[in-house]
């Protein structure tokens, strides 16, 4: 095939490619955003499917059969949890205006230029071979279609650089990308674009692929179908036969490596993060991106086994098969429509990697240098034009780095492993941006420590083999080790082996970084900016985004802030973007803005989004006197919002704890006037009870006193109700005194064995005289083995005293018919022993047979009154309950009362 | 003709010492040991006077008093209240109930016998 | 907010079916356990599994279209 016609047909590729951005940049401009589409940001993402997947699946899986997958599942899996990684991502980076993966990292640790500058270092070094891979592949593709239709590998480049098309094509795409990436410095940083042409690519390379595969396949089950089944038996074509999941480790590992790398690479950072438009397009991203991987992964192994057995003999290359087969086929147009679809993918990968990567080292390395120059000396007038020119250096050198790598070291792996290496370097920032995303603890020199490590063990065991391997190093020392020192051989670090080698290198450089991370982190507490960047980037998703504190104090000049703005992004766009802030602020012209935090704010993440975080700081910082902010200010500050949730909280609670005293006040108070009530109800009752029998002793003493006359049979009458009215009394005045001791607690209490039916017996001989007088018949019942309780002797007599003057109260007497009766006995009652006295008089009804323990409540339907004080039963109760037991009235089985009390039995009553 | 005094009261012990008093002072003494009895006594035979407790089972002496004065045909029966609780709001509400004197317990033999005398004088 | 962490929570338990079924030894199950079709059944495991779990990502995805 002629050369100019594939020079042609690839330039006029790359112009509709360029007819694409400008068209989406129109269209923008008129606000009728094509790139605005989560369709189009899916498949943006794709930029992930390089010339490595398109050329490179292939081979990998003719080299070793399933592997190739695992670059795709890992990515697969970690999608879905894009709800919250991604979004997390998005919404720091929208707030903070970060426009690229090490303005990420550094702003999350403090807005450090350090930082930025070595994950700069980091990217550009991991990254370079990845570039040369894509120039390699373009470069092979094009010389492999030049020899159409004869299927010959490439010889190895030994031609000057200026005859070297991979030299050509590095230039070219330096020239393409710039054109592309680097018009104008725009404060959003967003290119809209080249999103809209990196869409357009992805389309085009799936196509190419899906159609070559349809083809090959086709081929394969139909023409070549014979020569297939010959094929059967040879061992290369066997891992895809018959296919077997790779060590588990690496199966693992590298799935793992590719999932971090689909988020950490440059590239990915900046379609997923920087230019996603809106975060619901996330949500279409989530799934049709994988899709999309599925799909340029179907016809991968067939195309592959094709190769095996259309090239029986192995001299040509396997990354190769899917261009080399169309030629062997004779499909001229189907192998243009292959070479069409691996530019694609290598150009869209070059273009946004290298602007991804240029914008990192012009505002996280270059620059940071050149603000250290200027401030001895006055900077140039016109910022943009010296950034915009360091970012056309950088892609050209990145560019002409990844040619100088392809040179030296491209021949020495197949595509896959390159990629794989390169994936490693940038997996190293996983600790720090996942870290960073959910631990608050990260500190600056940690995220700077976990780096470094992990970097230096990442050039140890995956660098430093590829140079050996190119013979720039003695190729014993990969196994040996250096110095003969086996442990620290580059391949089998501390003696792991078994282990391919990018697990091996992931492994090691990721366990040095996250450890170093750690470590480090843990020596000291974040300090005030750290601590204010980690509650933006770990609360991110929370209440629709942290809220923005701005940390900061000092003077500031809006003057000042507008010309710094102005040397960075220009007069008209500073203007512009002035005029809108203090419109929103309700500020009627730029010049009036208050200059405040919340201004000096504004004017850092403006130029944030054209020099990066770490930068715009440190030159906001040069044009204001910023006083510097303690920690403890800083704390307070950042608590205060919780703070003064934590008040309300406070607020809620003691007022909660005021009403419930509240409560507890009116019902002791309740049950105070309660108290009272029932104190005055004694007291009156007592007086009454006082008042009755001393009114019978005046009364009678009166008598006497006035009448000497008084016949001798009456005055005794008189002098014996004296008698008895003063025993009342006393006895009354006893009672009270009694009861008042009890309640009180004070009563002695000579508590010991004591044998009811020795109690029962001297309680009836103390009211033996009362009954008789009343006709009362007494009955007995109790066992004959001793029941024993603890008490105290006295009072329980006092006890069955009171039962028995409240029996003999209500028995009949003085009706010779109905003699009255009164029973007593004692019996065992489970664990207790059970005394009841019961008598044959009118009962007590139901609803008063708990009032009759009450003080002064007598029964009402009792028969003859001044026998008893209305005391005794509720003194009873007082000395039952205190030692243990319990008294009851209840109906007698035939009429009457019966009142009952039982107490527990000393020792276990006999079965 | 003598008077006819009612004693109502449940104390046996007061009871016989009102009924020694009155006598003694030549009533003519009737007894109820509790408030219904006392009732129905009045109503059987109304007395010029009645010698009321306030405390008593079944029906309290207010409960008596109230009765009384609300019947018409008693408007002339005097009533001399006597009782064991001698708070003033016990004693204003006998007044207030139509009781016409009021004596604490205990209470002086010849206050009472006084104090009787007058109200029954009142009437003639 | 609480739709939105249903999302999340649903999207977490597909990458963790994911995890389960394909780096489990599950995997290992299948391999030299025949094929279909002419397919080794490997294959048509592994496929199968990656087009399920995008079309349930994208049911989840859709339920959660505002």
């Amino acid at each position: 095939m002629s050369g100019p016609l594939i020079i042609v047909l690839s330039f006029a590729y790359l112009g509709l490619l360029f007819a694409v951005a400008w068209w989406a940049d129109r269209r923008a401009d008129q606000g009728r955003s094509v790139v605005a589409h989560p369709t189009v940001y899916a498949l943006s993402l794709a930029v992930y499917c390089t010339a490595w997947t398109f050329y490179g699946s292939v081979g990998r899986a003719a080299e070793s059969g399933l592997g190739f997958l695992t670059i795709y599942l890992g990515p697969t899996l970690i999608a879905l949890l894009w709800g919250s990684l991604a979004l997390k991502m998005v919404r720091v980076a929208k707030a903070e205006r970060i426009i690229s993966i090490a303005d990420f990292i550094a702003s999350r640790y403090g807005k450090s230029q350090l930082l930025g500058g070595l994950v700069t270092i980091v990217a550009v070094i991991g990254v370079i071979p990845y570039i040369a891979l894509q120039l390699k592949a373009v470069s092979w593709s094009f010389t492999i279609l030049l020899d159409y239709p004869v299927v010959r590998m490439p010889s190895a480049a030994d031609v000057p650089p200026w005859a070297d098309t991979a030299f050509i094509v590095a230039l070219l795409l330096a020239a393409f990308t710039i054109l592309f990436g680097t018009r104008h410095l725009d404060a959003s940083q967003r290119y809209e674009g080249l999103v809209a042409a990196i869409a357009f690519e992805s389309i085009v390379k799936l196509t190419a692929f899906l159609v070559a595969g349809v083809v090959l396949t086709l081929w394969l089950l139909g023409p070549a179908h014979f020569e297939l089944a010959i094929a059967a038996d040879d061992p290369r074509l066997q891992p895809l036969l018959q296919p077997r999941v790779p060590p588990f480790q690496d199966w693992f590992a590298t799935s793992l490596l590719a999932a971090l790398a689909v988020m950490l690479l440059p590239r990915q950072f900046q379609v997923t993060v920087v230019e996603n438009s809106d975060e619901r397009h996330l949500r279409r991203a989530l799934w049709l991106f994988p899709l999309y991987l599925l799909l340029i992964n179907l016809f991968v192994v067939p195309i592959a086994i094709a190769g095996l057995v259309a090239f029986p003999n192995g001299d040509v290359d396997a990354d190769t098969f899917i261009l080399t087969l169309p030629i062997l086929l004779q499909l001229p147009w189907l192998a243009l429509l292959v070479f069409i679809g691996g530019l694609s993918a290598a150009t869209g990968m070059v273009i946004v990697e290298t602007i991804a990567l240029s914008t990192m080292v012009s505002n996280d390395l270059v620059l940071p240098l050149l603000l250290r120059r200027w401030r001895r000396r006055s900077p140039p007038a016109d910022l943009g034009r010296w950034l915009l020119a360091i970012r056309r250096g950088a892609i050209l050198i990145i560019l002409l780095l990844g040619y100088g790598y392809y040179r030296l070291a491209g021949e020495a792996y197949e595509l896959v492993s390159i990629g794989l290496v390169s994936f490693v370097a940038v997996a190293q920032f996983a600790p720090m941006v996942i870290g960073g995303l959910y631990w608050r603890g990260g500190t600056r020199e940690g995220a700077l420590a976990g780096l470094t490590a992990g970097f230096l063990v990442w050039m140890y065991t995956l660098l430093l083999p590829y140079f050996a391997m190119s013979g720039w190093l003695p190729p014993a020392f990969m196994e040996a080790g250096p110095g003969g020192v086996q442990l620290l051989a580059p391949l089998a670090l501390f003696g792991f082996e078994g282990w391919n080698q990018v697990t091996h290198g992931l492994f090691w450089s990721l366990a040095a970084n996250i450890g170093s991370f750690l470590l480090i982190s843990s020596l000291r507490e974040p300090n005030a900016v750290e601590a204010a960047q980690a509650r933006i980037f770990v609360d991110a998703t929370r209440h629709g985004g942290a809220g923005k504190a701005p940390l900061w104090r000092g003077s500031a000049e809006i003057a000042e802030l507008m010309s710094l703005a102005e040397r960075f992004l220009g007069p008209e766009r500073t203007a512009a973007a002035f005029a809108d802030y203090a419109r929103r602020r309700g500020v009627a012209r730029a010049q009036l803005l208050p200059p405040d935090a919340a201004t000096v704010y504004f004017a850092e993440t403006l130029l944030s989004g054209a020099i990066g975080g770490a930068s715009a700081r440190v030159m906001v910082a040069s044009v204001t006197e910023e006083e510097i902010i303690g920690m403890d200010e800083v704390l307070n500050i950042l608590d205060e919002a919780n703070e003064i949730r934590a008040y309300s909280h406070e607020l809620e609670r003691k007022s909660q704890a005021l009403e419930a005293a509240t409560a507890e006040l009116r019902a002791a108070n309740l049950q105070l006037q309660e108290l009272d009530r029932l104190k005055d109800d004694f007291m009156s009752s007592v007086t009454h009870e006082l008042r009755t029998p001393l009114a019978s002793i005046r009364a009678f003493s009166e008598i006497l006193h006035d009448d000497p006359d008084l016949a001798v049979e009456q005055r005794q009458r008189f002098i014996a109700i004296l008698v008895s009215e003063t025993e009342r009394l006393s006895r009354l005045v006893n009672q009270v005194l009694d009861l008042a001791k009890i309640e009180s607690g004070h009563a002695d209490w000579r508590n010991e064995v004591v044998i009811l039916q020795e109690t029962i017996a001297q309680a009836l001989s103390t009211t033996e005289q009362l009954l008789r007088e009343r006709g009362i018949v007494v009955t007995l019942e109790q066992p004959a083995t001793p029941a024993a309780v603890w008490a105290d002797r006295d009072r329980l007599i006092q006890v069955l005293v009171n039962l028995l003057a409240n029996a003999a109260k209500f028995a009949p007497a003085g009706d010779p018919e109905v003699p009255g009766q009164v029973r007593v006995s004692l019996a065992a009652a489970g664990a207790d022993w059970r005394v009841c006295v019961t008598d044959n008089g009118p009962g007590i009804p139901e609803h008063e047979r708990e009032l009759v323990f009450e003080k002064f409540r007598q029964s009402a339907s009792g028969g003859n009154k001044p026998l008893g004080t209305g005391l005794g039963l509720p003194i009873s109760r007082q000395i039952i309950e205190h030692l243990g037991g319990r008294v009851w009235a209840e109906a007698a089985p035939e009429k009457g009362a019966r009142l009952c009390f039982d107490l527990p039995a000393h020792a276990p009553p006999p079965a | 003709m003598n008077k006819r005094i009612l004693i109502i009261d449940d104390e046996p012990n007061i009871v016989i010492s009102l009924q020694f008093l009155m006598e003694r002072a030549g009533y003519l003494v009737e007894v109820a040991s509790d408030g219904e009895a006392g009732l129905d006594l009045v109503r059987a035979q109304p007395p010029d006077l009645i010698v009321l407790d306030v405390m008593m089972p079944k029906l309290d002496g207010f409960g008596v008093l109230e009765a009384i004065r609300a019947d018409s045909a008693l408007a002339g029966v005097r009533v001399l209240m006597l009782t064991a609780k001698g708070r003033e709001a016990e004693q204003r509400k006998g007044l207030e109930l139509g009781a016409d004197a009021y004596m604490p317990k205990p209470f002086s033999t010849r206050d009472l016998v006084a104090r009787v005398k007058a109200l029954l004088d009142e009437d003639t | 907010m609480p739709r939105a962490r249903l999302l999340r929570q649903r999207l977490l338990t597909l990458f963790l079916l994911g995890l389960l079924l394909l780096f489990s030894p599950l995997v290992l199950y299948l391999e030299g356990a025949g094929d279909w079709l002419g397919i080794p059944l490997l294959y048509v495991y592994l496929f199968a599994v990656w087009a399920l779990i995008i079309l349930l990502a994208a049911v989840i995805a859709a339920w959660h279209r505002d």
